[in-house]
């Protein structure tokens, strides 16, 4: 009579799809709350979840209904003190609500608010970007190469015989070439014992001399035959490396006011997060430099202060030292430089040089980020002016120059847009 | 009898031994179901029924992700449990249960959804009316499929906005009233016949010498399209829209007819609940007198029950309205009580019921009524005085809230009828209906708000006034008539 069907198994997350509609409908106000958490988190957290709020009033889906104003009566339950003509003073801010309804109704709250997993919010945050020149990978550095199985060859040292394929084999080879003579037996075997009975001993001898060469030939039929060796193939195979290095440059000269560390530190965050998002180990160098560069710890590295002037070359070289110390081989180096770009004398210029001759053709990507002064946002440095160069000719090499927090996110997105060429 | 289950675990095999025993119970009291179909699901589908109006099958909508989050939010902060059950108005009835619920909560939903809500579904005439179970489900698949074959043809763009302008409208997309049927020509003939026979009758060569007033002539009467105002605002989008393709009006048409086929449940929200509540909980008292289950089951299901028809009082921390499940239930119970033992007041109030058979009384109540009437009609001062009713005036004159009535020998009446009106469409529907369109002139759709009381509509009416605008396709303006026929405020949407 009554029907009854388990449905736990099948069509689970069936609205999925309308999240996802939801979702996409409400992507700007989605990527503007994703660009507020990144400017409001610390890095710790960079890489949550987080909620969205979207304004009630965006969202809703608007219909015919009364506003406040008017006459209405309403019944209300629970009645203990008031009798008919009782006077009750209106509840302030709900224009026509009644005593009771602020209550339960739950309207009072002017968002809508949801969370977004890390998943969703990783989609949402590196939206568009692009690992810069994936094509390369190709060809490039990026490459190691694995031993991997590939079947069995006929041909091979000792060591690799596979022994179950090879008796296989035998086995195959046995039992084909034993039919014929088995079922040349087995006549054989059936008109000798005709013949004993007959007693036709003649005919018999010469039958029971056949036969024995027939199970002679049985005999000799080898357990193993070469054609029946087996080996274990391997071949070489490309693979990407899934392992990054990521060095992270900054200036902490004297120049370095507290809000530009931490716009650096929000680029390299950032830079951080795609990485992390892109390779399965990426290792962090934290290289700050004044006049001379030292590697620091990460944390060190964001929250000492230290004063000094600015030799952009020192944390170069020091970046090139260890790179080649380290992580010369299997690993893809990407660069971070934020500076304010106040080198002065011959420094940009060696710099410069050096970048172009010798850490760039090591580096799958270089990106320099100038955190300018507002006030002197239009005037580039000479650092500015001599990286402009090396730009030109290198492409695996970015630059951009950003005054506020507001910019950082900008600056990334071009850095790493998806078809970036710059 | 030995009970039919020890302990909180159920299997299928238990489920199908409970609705038997409960079936036999509720055969028993004569309930008229649909058949029966049960399906076992876990919370994470009841969040995706939820979504949808518990509908199984709905066609993709932004507004269901949205409500979908909503819930799940909700749910995962425990703001929110989800409910036992979800059951459908279709033939056969489906019913959903969470995998969640023990064997007792299993049985409590088979009698309340399977029997208690699936008996309502076919018995009220509202649902007999204006839904039709065995075709909804089909239909929910046609819809479906043709909005998502739109969606490749025409973008999901197109599609969308579509659907959201008659979202807006949805409340404005039911027939409250049913249209008379189109005269076959038979009827046709004999009526335009009876008419020229009155004619010639009541005909007195007086009238002609009466002069006719030249302001009729000048207004010749096709000017003025439609007719009569029309309440059913999707209907005449539908039929009449200049501008829309058909595969637009075939939409329209689509949440026109969901519309229609959720009014029912908005109009019977505390019988539906109410009859199903007390079902449920007649069927398990029936069943433990029976000994089909024991003593630790009834404490379960007591609890369960008592949280259903709990009615937090107006200023307590959890008021959420008037419970329907509190008060469907309770008027059944006290109808019950009436037709069974009715004492003096009883008898005053309700002298046809009292001392009545229940059953065919109960029966009578659930098939004829919907909440409005149902309150109008049965609501006795017994549960006023129990539920401490009270009636308040929100009157934009007066600089505080006045108590109207109380449920007092001089209040019951009002009480009563304030209730019933507060269930009442209009009381949550603003009057807006179709005035004119004009055919020969701009095209444009005029409507018009009856205000009802001085009540204002919300400022999202320009938002559905531009909805319209994109459906129609011209100029839409929504005038606002006072109820001495002056026009107040006009909202116009002209491109």
């Amino acid at each position: 009579m009554v029907q009854l069907i388990d449905r736990r198994a099948s069509s689970r997350g069936r609205s999925a799809v309308n999240r996802e509609r939801f979702l996409r409908r409400y992507k700007l106000h989605i990527q503007q709350a994703v660009r507020k958490m990144v400017d409001e988190r610390r890095l710790a957290d960079m890489e949550q979840g987080g909620e969205v709020r979207v304004p009630k009033k965006d969202i809703s889906e608007p219909s015919f209904g009364y506003g406040a104003g008017g006459d209405r009566e309403f019944v209300l339950p629970g009645n203990r003190e008031y009798v008919a003509g009782d006077r009750i003073p209106r509840p302030r801010g709900a224009g026509g609500g009644g005593v009771g309804e602020a209550g339960g109704a739950g309207d009072s709250e002017d968002a809508f608010v949801f969370s977004l997993s890390r998943e969703e919010f990783l989609r949402i945050f590196f939206d568009d970007l692009e690992l810069p020149h994936l094509a390369r990978t190709q060809f490039g550095r990026t490459e190691q190469k694995r031993s991997v199985r590939a079947g069995f060859t006929k041909a091979g040292v000792p060591a690799n015989l596979s022994i179950v394929r090879t008796l296989t084999q035998s086995l195959a080879r046995r039992i084909a070439l034993q039919g014929n003579l088995r079922r040349e037996a087995q006549v054989l075997e059936a008109s000798f014992g005709i013949a004993t009975a007959a007693g036709q001993s003649v005919h018999a001898a010469g039958i029971y001399a056949e036969l024995e060469r027939v199970q002679r030939r049985r005999g000799t039929l080898p357990f193993i035959d070469d054609p029946d060796l087996r080996y274990r193939n391997r071949a070489w195979r490309p693979e990407p490396i899934a392992r990054a290095v990521m060095f992270c440059l900054m200036d902490v000269s004297a120049s370095m006011d507290e809000d530009k560390k931490d716009l650096a530190k929000r680029f390299f965050t950032l830079l951080h997060l795609f990485l992390t998002r892109k390779y399965a180990e990426v290792d962090l160098v934290f290289i700050r430099h004044t006049e001379d560069a030292e590697e620091v710890d990460e944390d060190a590295f964001f929250h000492d202060t230290r004063s000094g002037g600015t030799v952009v070359m020192s944390a170069l070289e020091l970046a090139d030292k260890l790179r080649s110390a380290r992580y010369a081989q299997d690993w893809n180096v990407y660069v971070a430089q934020a500076s304010d770009g106040d080198a002065f004398g011959a420094d940009p210029a060696r710099s410069a040089r050096f970048l172009r001759e010798k850490l760039l053709a090591a580096t799958r990507y270089y990106t320099y980020l100038e955190l300018a002064d507002p006030r002197s946002a239009n005037r580039p440095s000479a650092l500015w002016s001599e990286y402009e160069r090396v730009a030109e000719s290198a492409d695996n090499f970015a630059m951009r120059r950003a005054t506020g927090g507001d910019q950082i996110y900008p600056v990334f997105r071009e850095l790493f847009r998806k078809d970036s060429t710059s | 009898m030995t009970p039919i289950s020890r302990g909180a675990d159920w299997d299928f095999d238990l489920l199908e031994r409970y609705d038997s025993a409960i079936a036999g119970v509720a055969a028993e009291f004569g309930l008229d179901t649909y058949p029966n179909q049960v399906e076992v699901i876990t919370s994470e589908q009841m969040l995706d029924a939820y979504a949808s109006s518990g509908l199984p099958i709905g066609y993709p909508h932004w507004s269901y992700g949205k409500e979908f989050i909503r819930n799940e939010q909700a749910y995962r902060h425990g703001m929110q449990g989800l409910a036992y059950e979800i059951v459908i108005n279709s033939d056969p009835c489906i019913a959903y249960l969470m995998e969640e619920n023990t064997a007792a909560t299993q049985a409590l939903v088979i009698a309340h959804a399977c029997y208690g809500h699936n008996s309502f579904f076919k018995g009220n005439h509202l649902f007999r009316q204006w839904t039709q179970a065995d075709a909804i489900l089909d239909y929910l698949v046609f819809a479906r499929r043709y909005v998502m074959e739109c969606e490749e043809r025409h973008g999901a763009g197109a599609v969308e906005e579509v659907l959201d302008a008659s979202h807006a409208l949805m409340a404005h997309g039911v027939d409250r009233y049913r249209r008379p049927a189109a005269a076959t020509l038979r009827a046709e003939t004999a009526r335009l016949a009876a008419r020229e026979v009155h004619r010639e009758r009541q005909f007195n060569d007086l009238w002609r010498t009466v002069p006719e007033s030249p302001r009729d002539s000048a207004a010749p009467s096709q000017r003025c399209f439609p007719p009569d105002p029309q309440e059913n605002v999707l209907y005449f989008v539908e039929k009449h829209s200049p501008k829309l393709e058909p595969w637009q009006r075939e939409l329209v048409r689509i949440v026109r007819k969901l519309a229609q086929y959720f009014h029912p449940q908005a109009q019977t929200k505390v019988m539906n609940e109410g009859w199903a509540t007390f079902w449920h909980y007649t069927i398990v008292n029936r069943l433990h007198e029976q000994g089909s289950v024991d003593d630790g089951f009834m404490l379960e299901f007591l609890k369960s029950h008592t949280n259903v028809v709990a009615q937090p009082a107006f200023d307590s921390k959890g008021y959420g309205g008037i419970n329907p499940y509190a008060l469907g239930f309770a008027m059944f119970a006290d109808l019950k009580r009436v037709c069974e033992a009715p004492d003096a007041e009883d008898r005053a109030w309700f002298p046809g019921v009292a001392g009545s058979d229940w059953r065919a009384t109960l029966d009578f109540a659930m098939r004829n009524f919907k909440d409005e009437s149902f309150i109008a009609q049965y609501l006795s001062p017994r549960l006023m005085r129990e539920f401490h009713l009270f009636a308040i005036a929100d009157h934009s004159g007066e600089d505080a809230l006045v108590v109207d009535s109380i449920h007092d020998e001089r209040g019951y009446r009002r009480v009563r009828k304030l209730l019933a009106q507060q269930y009442a469409q209009e009381s949550w529907v603003p009057d807006v209906q179709i005035l004119r369109f004009d055919r020969d002139g701009d095209r444009s759709l005029t409507l018009r708000h009856q205000l009802r009381r001085g009540r204002p509509l919300t400022e999202a009416a320009a938002e559905v006034v531009a909805h319209l605008r994109r459906l129609w396709g011209f100029p839409v303006r929504l005038e606002t008539h006072a109820a001495e026929g002056r026009v107040g405020a006009i909202l116009e949407c002209a491109a």
